[in-house]
């Protein structure tokens, strides 16, 4: 009861925000703030980048120079670590702090690639699916029902098997792998604004079918294709690292995280260290994209936002 | 219904054409002849190579090439793996019983742990027991599962000595015949004393590092659907009625809960098996996930290219009965398309 008394107060309050702020960045950023786990993510998802884009500073080290005089030097904490490689060394002297900071740029990279190929050729699809007719909607449909048919990793490795393991084809098989997602949010949200009166008023008009789709129907579909995007990001980081495991992905010497795991096997009874950084530096990373994605979906979406 | 059914069905069908298409395509789009590949490095005579592409029937035109390839599924031919001599499908339905193990026991584990959780969250929602399970199902969810494999492998195996590191059961003091195929229950069955704990020992952290994303989504799924369920009127009713808490959460309110969360469980075989190939990649589990990355190691394109239309016909049949089944329960999706 205590709740629906409390309704009419803070929809009130709502409105009082909404007129206090006139752009939509500043609501935005407001609704958003009020997610304390969606701010801490997106602070750590800051750092991450920081530590991608100024890597060639941070770094004490090459990611690929090997110092054959410390082959898994133990970490600074434990006996004899030393400040020279602060987080140990692996099994072919790499240090392991640079590559930590180095894969930070690979891990972005693969996953904001996937991100934005996916997003692009998702959105053209949707809309095609939803506008240019039955045939196209059912090829387009069907090809996506068939891609999400076999298993996410399973059909990463059909491509990889074909195109040979690189950086560059994790990426096309993640996205391959991803693409659905997209093409099915579009079509359905663009479905679902089709039958509405704006479209009609701006066909009546005589607006063309590209810019009727482009500009009228997308930036309404717009708002979950963000939140989608955003949770994308981890899940290609995600996928690509698991790729990387079963050295199907980026090859070493390139430092991705998942790579370095792999090569991190042999040395878990040994040197724990090697197993355990690269792994939390997913984890981190991970759980700070689904956080800041999760406080993405609260602020722009009200009909999902907890109550 | 019936129109429903084969409507359903129908859909299916041309799914299953692509998909025979696409492994089929793919396995030409590999650099590299199938049969330089089978003869290997010392050569052969052009003739003895004309002779066996004509075997292959790779002197045909390439459509008349897809023909036969659909043909040959269709009767259940799935080719001959390179590395074994074995058929494909043989090999296929020996591993994967172990695929359904796990998977099962990973998804037992993963819905006894988070339903409950997640309902207990729910009503205690805003407290310290929601806030840390909230936080626990972000980080399950978030979790590079072969790095968990691997950090379980380290602590309870190794550091432990709890959980044996490898494979289904101890072959040097078990051995007895697996008519089903489940470790388990074969060990259960053979009357073996300790076979079957010993099986459980092996099952365990695998079906854990399995279970550990679906545990994280159950979780959160339920405690959602739970949230929502909880400010219905029926719920209010039955309070009202002076029905005990338990009873009115864990009947009224859970059981209708539960319906997303049910159909998230029969849709996730796809994720499931996909998790599956890195969990028995970090286990040494002899299922289908590990011998399709032993495939790839291997170059046998034949048994990776049976193996994609093997598992992914598993998944759309499971994703058919899924629909079907849903179909038959509720009236409201058997009409709704």
């Amino acid at each position: 009861m205590a709740a629906d008394l409390a309704v009419p107060v803070s929809a009130a309050d709502e409105g009082a925000q909404v007129l206090a702020q006139p752009t939509p960045l500043a609501a935005f950023w407001a609704a958003f703030r009020e997610n304390r786990g969606a701010v801490f993510g997106l602070a750590v998802v800051l750092i991450v980048v920081a530590v991608a884009l100024g890597a060639d500073i941070l770094a004490p080290h090459s990611p690929i120079e090997q110092f054959r005089d410390a082959v898994r030097a133990p970490p600074v904490w434990q006996a004899g670590g030393s400040w020279r490689f602060a987080l140990g060394t692996d099994g072919d002297g790499h240090d392991t702090l640079s590559r930590l900071i180095y894969g930070a740029r690979v891990s972005l990279f693969i996953g904001l690639s996937v991100m934005s190929v996916s997003f692009v050729v998702g959105v053209v699809l949707g809309l095609i699916s939803a506008s240019a007719g039955p045939i196209a909607d059912v090829l387009i449909t069907r090809m996506m029902d068939l891609i999400m048919a076999v298993p996410s990793l399973v059909l990463a490795i059909l491509v990889v098997a074909i195109l040979g393991p690189s950086l560059a084809n994790t990426i096309v098989a993640v996205t391959i792998v991803y693409l659905p997602r997209y093409v099915r949010l579009v079509r359905a949200s663009a479905l679902g604004e089709l039958g509405k009166d704006y479209v009609t008023a701006a066909r009546v008009v005589g607006v063309g079918p590209a810019r009727l789709m482009l500009s009228t129907v997308l930036p309404n579909c717009l708002a979950p294709l963000i939140v989608q995007a955003a949770l994308g990001v981890s899940d290609a980081i995600l996928e690509a690292a698991g790729l990387g495991f079963l050295g199907l992905g980026a090859q070493p010497p390139t430092p991705e995280w998942g790579t370095m795991l792999a090569d991190s096997r042999e040395f878990i009874r040994s040197d724990p260290w090697i197993v355990t950084l690269p792994g939390l530096a997913i984890l981190v990373t991970v759980v700070a994209i689904n956080l800041t994605g999760d406080g993405l979906r609260d602020a722009l979406d009200p009909k999902m936002r907890r109550s | 219904m019936l129109l429903y059914f084969a409507r359903r069905l129908a859909l299916t069908i041309p799914t299953f054409f692509a998909l025979m298409f696409l492994t089929f395509v793919a396995i030409r789009l590999v650099p590299g002849d199938p049969v330089e590949a089978r003869v290997g490095e010392r050569g052969i005579s052009p003739e003895r190579l004309a002779f066996f592409r004509h075997q292959l029937g790779l002197d045909l035109p390439v459509w008349r090439q897809f023909v036969d390839y659909v043909w040959r599924m269709l009767h259940g031919d799935f080719g001959v793996s390179l590395a074994t001599q074995q058929k494909v499908l043989t090999e296929f339905l020996t591993l994967f019983p172990a695929t359904v193990e796990l998977s099962v026991c990973a998804m037992l584990f993963a819905v006894l742990l988070g339903v409950p959780a997640g309902a207990v969250a729910a009503v205690k929602r805003g407290g310290f027991f929601d806030q840390a399970l909230m936080t626990i199902s972000l980080f399950g969810y978030s979790m590079p599962i072969f790095w968990w494999g691997l950090l379980l492998i380290m602590f309870v195996s190794v550091d432990l000595g709890l959980t044996p590191v490898s494979g289904r059961i101890d072959l040097i003091n078990f051995y007895f015949d697996q008519p089903t195929g489940f470790m388990t229950v074969d060990a259960l069955l053979s009357g073996q004393s300790g076979a079957f704990l010993d099986a459980l020992r092996h099952l365990v952290l695998p079906a854990i590092v399995l279970g550990t994303v679906p545990l994280g989504v159950i979780a959160r799924m339920t405690r959602s659907s739970m949230l929502e369920v909880l400010s219905e009127d029926y719920v209010r009713t039955a309070r009202a009625k002076g029905l005990s808490p338990l009873r009115v959460v864990g009947v009224h309110a859970l059981r209708n809960a539960l319906l997303p969360v049910v159909t998230v469980i029969g849709l996730s075989v796809s994720s499931l098996l996909a998790g599956a190939v890195l969990t028995e990649t970090i286990f040494s589990w002899p299922g289908v996930g590990h011998w399709l990355i032993d495939s790839i190691g291997r170059r046998d394109y034949p048994a990776l290219q049976g193996g994609v239309m093997l598992i992914s016909s598993v998944v759309i049949s499971v994703n058919l009965v899924v629909d079907l089944v849903y179909g038959a329960v509720n009236p409201r999706i058997r009409h709704g398309r």
